[in-house]
């Protein structure tokens, strides 16, 4: 009971604050209500009872991506007045509403083999050691971590004054 | 009503259109990353309401939500980054104006 009033009350949260993204002028607040649609979906992990994602969506959405976009619309601010649409808006629609009614009806129409265990309770341990021990991911952490060192490199050459 | 695996999955589908019809519609740079951002966070609730409702001992969604979650910290990063870059050599960051790959 208590799951279903978490569930509905962040998933109407997330929502409104999605559309907002898309339909507020204000590119600034647009921000803002991504922002706090980040927060909603920790707090869907929260009711899917992934307590360690919940705690790093708020720490690295929350936290990191939301201050590098809001960085981003400081730094470009004054080029473009709200965030104007393009031509394409009502392909674009018909196109959403498509993918959007094709992924309801398979997944209405598909029988989940749904478990009947409980979840895990303290899921940090237990995910430190699928990432980490000797038949885990220990090879994709590797890789993750190159790529965000080869990711950080980028952006710091793209983003380089070019002194000639 | 209890919510079951299917509440999570058609939740996660509207936030995939929503910031589908973003990314398509938009014209600002910024705006399109962050609807490329709701997008990847709607394939996360996929992955862990999968994880936590077929798998619920096992934790491999939440262990591939982790991995989505470092390439969007990077891709995030990466695209930003190409924004200022484009800010600063066009003086603006509407894509319909840059077209230099269009022919």
């Amino acid at each position: 009971m208590g799951q279903a009033i978490a569930f509905w009350i962040m998933a109407v949260v997330m929502i409104a604050a999605a559309l907002g993204v898309i339909f507020l002028r204000n590119v600034f607040r647009a921000a803002l209500v991504l922002i706090l649609c980040f927060i909603a979906v920790a707090g869907i992990y929260i009711t899917l009872s992934a307590d360690f994602l919940a705690a790093v969506q708020i720490l690295v959405y929350v936290g990191a991506i939301s201050v590098l976009i809001i960085l981003a619309i400081m730094m470009t601010r004054g080029i473009q007045k709200g965030s104007p649409a393009n031509k394409l808006k009502i392909p674009a629609a018909i196109v959403s509403a498509a993918v959007l009614g094709i992924l309801i009806y398979v997944v209405t129409a598909t029988p989940w083999s749904v478990s009947s265990q409980a979840p895990l309770a303290d899921t940090t341990g237990p995910l430190a050691v699928q990432l980490f021990s000797e038949n885990g991911y220990i090879l994709p952490v590797l890789t993750g971590a190159t790529l965000l060192l080869a990711a950080i490199l980028g952006a710091i050459v793209i983003t380089r004054e070019n002194h000639k | 009503m209890t919510i079951g695996l299917t509440h999570y999955l058609v939740l996660s589908a509207v936030l995939f259109c929503i910031g589908l019809y973003g990314a398509l519609t938009k014209r600002n740079a910024v705006i399109i990353l962050m609807c490329i951002e709701l997008m990847l966070n709607a394939v996360n609730i996929t992955l862990i309401a999968f994880s936590s409702y077929v798998v619920p001992q096992l934790l491999t969604g939440q262990v591939f939500a982790i991995f989505v979650m470092v390439v969007a910290a990077a891709e995030v990063a990466v695209g930003l980054a190409i924004v200022l870059a484009m800010y600063r050599h066009f003086k603006d960051i509407d894509i319909d104006n840059i077209n230099l790959l269009k022919w």
